[in-house]
């Protein structure tokens, strides 16, 4: 909301205070001021002129010498202006002024304009006549400037005197910031009000007087509203004989500055109520109205409506419609009917002053398709007894600018009138709230300036009605809170039973996770966890596989956006992609990804989210350095058993001979492997690509942060070396398996410290070799038990078919 | 004897002097003290000497033979010295040749903010928690006093799916979680990622995440609330910071109040950073609002607290000075190693 502070000032007329005390003091009770711009930047030195005489230039067609009159002396301008005449009083800047901008209204440079002494075609020049443009408007906003040329100004403007002034553009315009609950702000009387408050000045609001003639409007016209609902007020007042002519300047001038183009004296009437008041009001063409009644009614599904900007619109049942008695006139709330609308030929008019419920509104205007700024302020919930107020008030601005004779008496169906809450006053529980101690008196002296009454017999706070934020004491704390000042009330830091701050137990593993992979070169990013449902083909899902049953956003951003992720690798391998586009070598990243996993679709209950923690890496390293980092970080979390390794599930994104399935204590806890060739194309990624994902909630009960000492070896170890010759299909796996479920109590470690295939070896088997050392924690070894563990493994190892080497 | 003695000595000395290497040291020991060694044949040559004689003899004979084994360590000693300096010599490297790294990762700025506040309030006695970030329509709007309707929920904000399911606007749900839970006192922060409807550009994103703030306690006041976020903007943006609470507008919350914390560019002259103005938001906060507690069973009587919420991003495109939201999630190498 925009409104220039002169008209703030009009309603508080004590008001002295620069644009940033303003913006300050405002901001600090809650009225927020986005910003502020002065109309009268970089006008200097600019007056009121008279053209005296004027004389072709000697040397140039298209300029003329004027002498102008500015009060003090006659001065020379030379102008090429088309519109100068003998007589007119024009604004005029002086040698060394400013204006704001050129003649041909382009963007204001920041600067300004500094004009100066000069000669144009070797005439002297001791200034320049203005054009609307040039003192920084347009002519939008002041409809009397000529097209082109000089603004001129009225006939009884006092030579010499502060033109600037004179046009009213020694004024600010604040745009300000309206929290939602503060429906009354959204009007310069509620500004004012607040105004008022926070300076500690008397609050002047207008006074409305009656108005009317000896007629009756029910003579004229009839209203009947049948959803009350929708429609707790309806006022209606006519104005006849209607005289149709611009409205004066000062009411052009506050309703530019509050960004409204001035049209004519009954439009600007409209607009500036809705400014004053924040209650938007409709004219209808009284003669257009059929049976000369109004019927407050829902449309029916399909009506087409033509509303007055030429537009067709598509109404349906819950659509709330303004009839008369044959058809639909306009949208309530929102926009008149093109069959009813104000013309230049206006006679006779139906002011309309109503209350719409709010929600019905802002529904109806989506669905319309059109948002008003009527429909902008209807939604936000109007206090119906404003509506009588605002028509009265135009009807006095009727008058008062004689644009037409008003009808007396008003149409007003009002069944249930709103009445304002009572809440008890509770001083000492306000100040307990905000830790404060405020005397009772200043409380009661806050409210009253802000127009809160006080029953000193129920001791309640009388609300008025406009103030439908006010409930219960939280809410008059705020009130004093704010005119107290937040900035004076004290700081502390709670007291009462101490807590202990932690972090929850998963949170210590995922931080161990991120400690892992970034002690092992990864990189922590960040993807989004709506995605396109594509992604399934680019990654080779199945068509009937579960990863494709996702959580899907009704209203997404786009398709690209539409699906909760089931599986974290597409905003893993995007970034590796954006990173390889980029040439960066030797990417390493991970992510701490939340999957989404419907237990049934459609969805009826919140999804599994399930943390994924992603590796991805290409151009160094190979499957077993981030089978290392999967190994570390189990290490890392007390995961201290071996964890085993099934080639047997193929997930169809990885390479089908290059993948495993992480098997922990019998529990799949993850997978790794090298990315499938046809991924990595679709990817765009040119090098060999590893991924691994661990899901977090299997890890989980497998983690400890318990440590327990075993004691350091007192006795020797034994090392036997073991070598075989084994079919090639043998997987290191299942040798360790028996190693490590014969070994026994004596079996401390084993290393694989060769693998060989080649020349020396029959085609098809490979030669491994394993160094295995035992101990004893309570003795020293013999060769007996020794051989006798190792026979064990023997035996065990021939049974996969694998023999010692020779 | 004497004379041969002395004539040992000098030899034996004369050879310790021109050595030039350890082992030579050992033939020369050898040769003098070794079993048969020249000086344990003059002992073993005691025989001879009268018996009065012999105590002086064979103190002489000790004499010249802790005389060479001195000589013998020092020059050991010398020899070892000079082995170990020449050795050193040859071993010279050029230190400025260029270090061998690890070459370790890098956490997320985000991360790095978020462990920051979560540092300041774990100090203070905050537990951390977490919730869904798909979350129903009840917990992420009805109970914190959005009810159907409010223009908070539109749409156009909002991501659904379906009418009771969303993508949880705001951290805010974790309060009511928390608070429905029972347990008494509660000081909890909740970090976590939220949704909003907003295209992608430098300053909007459709995901970003928010930290939420909760406590409730007896005697909670409005002063806790000023007095806790103080703090924290201290501990975050520097012991200098100020900090100035303006009144605003949430729905669960009443009072509610925005922060702004002055400028930590300029300290609050003004600056390119803070729009000229000194300040810069940073959270919005406020008393709960006594019907929120109410909806979770907690008597407002009894009870208060205030919550905050802080934007997560925000925080670290202000600290970092970050000038575009979309690097956050397009997680160049490039950018994430500068963290």
């Amino acid at each position: 909301m925009n409104t220039a502070l002169s008209w703030i000032k009009a309603y508080v007329p004590d008001l002295d205070v620069t644009a940033q005390e303003y913006t300050d003091a405002m901001t600090l009770t809650g009225t927020k001021v986005e910003g502020y711009e002065r109309l009268d930047k970089n006008l200097e030195k600019i007056v009121v002129g008279q053209i005296e005489k004027i004389e072709r230039h000697p040397d140039a067609d298209k300029l003329v010498v004027c002498q102008v009159n500015i009060g003090t002396e006659t001065i020379q301008i030379v102008t090429g202006a088309p519109n100068v005449k003998e007589g007119y009083k024009v604004p005029v800047v002086l040698d060394g002024g400013r204006v704001a901008g050129g003649h041909d209204g382009g963007p204001l440079p920041e600067e300004g304009i500094v004009i100066k002494k000069g000669k144009l075609r070797g005439v002297e020049s001791c200034g320049m006549m203005c054009s609307i443009e040039e003192l920084g408007s347009s002519r939008d906003m002041y409809p009397d400037a000529p097209e082109s040329g000089i603004y001129i100004l009225p006939d009884d403007a006092p030579l010499g005197a502060d033109a600037v002034e004179l046009l009213g553009l020694r004024d600010v315009v604040f745009e300000y910031e309206i929290t939602s609950n503060r429906v009354d702000c959204y009007s310069v009387i509620g500004i004012a009000r607040e105004a008022a408050a926070t300076f500690r000045k008397k609050f002047v609001p207008p006074v409305i007087r009656e108005t009317g003639n000896d007629e009756d409007i029910s003579q004229y016209l009839s209203v009947k509203v049948e959803d009350t609902e929708l429609c707790p007020r309806y006022c209606a007042r006519m104005v006849k004989n209607i005289k149709l002519g611009p409205s004066p300047a000062w009411m052009q001038r506050r309703l530019a500055a509050s960004g409204i183009r001035p049209i004519n004296n009954i439009v600007d009437i409209t607009n500036y109520v809705m400014e004053e008041y924040g209650q938007p009001m409709h004219a209808y063409d009284y003669d257009l109205i059929s049976g000369h009644e109004i019927i407050v009614k829902c449309a029916k599904d399909g009506d087409v409506f033509q509303t007055l900007d030429g537009q067709e619109r598509k109404l349906d049942s819950r659509v709330l419609m303004i009839n008369d008695g044959e058809k639909e006139v306009g949208i309530a709330g929102i926009m008149g009917g093109e069959n009813s609308k104000i013309t230049d030929d206006v006679k006779t008019m139906v002011f309309e002053a109503a209350c719409f419920d709010g929600t019905n509104i802002r529904l109806s205007a989506k669905r319309v398709g059109l948002r008003t700024d009527a429909s902008g302020k209807f939604e936000k919930g109007l206090d119906p007894n404003t509506a009588g107020e605002a028509i009265n008030r135009a009807c006095q601005l009727i008058e008062e600018l004689g644009a037409g004779e008003v009808v007396g008496g008003m149409i007003d169906v009002y069944p249930v009138k709103r009445e304002g809450n009572r809440v008890p006053f509770e001083p000492e529980k306000i100040n307990r709230l905000l830790g404060t101690d405020i005397p009772e008196k200043d409380m009661l002296g806050y409210f009253e300036m802000i127009d809160l009454g006080y029953d000193s017999e129920t001791k309640e706070v009388i609300v008025p009605s406009w103030r439908q934020d006010l409930h219960r004491m939280a809410d008059l704390a705020e009130e004093v809170a704010r005119f107290y000042g937040y900035d004076i009330i004290p700081t502390s830091l709670p007291s009462g039973e101490a807590t202990t701050g932690k972090l929850s137990f998963k949170m210590r593993v995922e931080e161990v996770a991120r400690e892992i992979a970034e002690f092992c070169g990864f990189s922590q990013s960040m993807t989004y966890s709506f995605e396109s449902p594509k992604v399934y083909d680019r990654l080779l899902i199945p068509e009937d596989s579960d990863l494709r049953r996702a959580v899907t956003i009704s209203n997404p951003l786009g398709e690209d956006f539409s699906i909760m992720r089931t599986l974290p690798l597409n905003g893993m391998l995007t970034s590796l992609s954006t990173n390889y586009n980029r040439r960066n070598k030797e990417v390493r990243l991970y992510e701490m990804a939340t999957v989404y996993l419907p237990k049934a679709l459609p969805l009826t209950e919140l999804p599994d989210e399930r943390l994924q923690f992603t590796l991805g890496m290409y151009g160094s390293g190979d499957f077993f350095d981030m089978k290392g980092v999967v190994e570390e970080f189990f290490d890392k979390i007390g995961m201290r058993k071996r964890p085993h390794y099934s080639a047997d599930e193929k997930k169809p994104f990885l390479h089908p001979g290059r993948q495993a399935e992480i098997v922990y204590e019998g529990t799949c806890v993850g997978y790794l492997g090298e990315l499938h060739p046809d991924v990595a194309d679709a990817y765009k990624l040119g090098e060999k690509t590893y991924v691994a994902v661990i899901d977090m909630p299997a890890v989980l009960p497998y983690a400890t942060f318990d440590h327990k000492y075993t004691g350091i070896a007192k006795y020797p170890s034994v090392t036997r070396d073991l070598s075989m010759i084994m079919k090639k299909e043998i997987l290191a796996g299942q040798i360790e398996d028996i190693i490590e479920q014969r070994g026994g109590k004596l079996l401390e470690s084993y290393k694989l410290f060769d693998v060989y295939e080649g020349s020396q070896i029959t085609a098809g088997y490979k030669s491994v070799a394993y160094s295995i050392t035992f101990r004893a924690q309570d003795h020293t070894l013999e060769e007996k038990e020794v051989t006798t563990v190792m026979n064990k493994i023997l035996n065990g190892l021939q049974g996969l078919g694998i023999e010692l080497r020779s | 004897m004497r004379e041969q003695l002395e004539k040992i000595k000098e030899e034996a000395l004369r050879q310790i002097e021109a050595s030039e290497a350890l082992e030579k040291l050992n033939e020369i020991r050898i040769a003098y003290l070794g079993k048969k060694g020249e000086l344990t044949g003059v002992l073993k040559s005691m025989k001879d000497v009268a018996p009065e004689d012999r105590p002086k003899v064979g103190q002489m004979v000790n004499e010249v033979r802790e005389l060479i084994e001195s000589k013998l360590e020092e020059t050991k000693q010398s020899l070892a010295r000079k082995a170990r300096e020449e050795q050193m010599k040859k071993e010279v490297i050029d230190v400025t040749l260029p270090a061998r790294k690890n070459h370790v990762g890098h956490s997320h700025p985000n991360t790095i903010a978020q462990k920051e506040v979560e540092r300041i309030f774990v100090g203070m006695g905050y537990e951390v928690v977490e919730g869904p970030e798909v979350e129903y329509d009840e917990y992420n709007f009805e109970r914190l006093n959005i009810p159907k309707n409010h223009p908070a929920r539109d749409e156009q904000d909002t991501f659904y799916i379906n009418d009771n399911i969303l993508l949880r606007s705001q951290t805010s749900p974790v309060q009511v979680r928390t608070m429905e839970k029972g347990k008494l006192p509660i000081r909890m922060i909740a970090p976590g990622r939220v949704f909003r409807s907003d295209e992608v550009d430098a300053t909007h994103s459709p995901s970003f995440h928010q930290i939420e703030g909760l406590v409730i306690d007896k005697n909670i006041t409005f002063a806790d609330l000023k007095g806790t976020l103080a703090e924290f903007a201290r501990e975050l943006f520097g012991p200098e910071t100020k900090v100035k609470f303006r009144p605003h507008h949430f729905p669960f919350t009443e009072p509610s109040a925005e922060v702004d914390v002055s400028c930590f560019k300029c300290g609050g002259k003004g600056c390119r950073f803070c729009k000229g103005s000194g300040w810069i938001e940073i959270l919005g906060c406020g008393m709960v609002h006594p019907h929120v507690l109410e909806m979770c069973n907690i008597d407002p009587e009894e009870y208060s607290g205030f919550a905050f919420g802080v934007g997560l991003e925000r925080i670290a495109l202000l600290k970092y000075e970050i000038d575009d939201m979309r690097l956050l999630y397009e997680n160049d190498i490039r950018f994430l190693k500068q963290f």
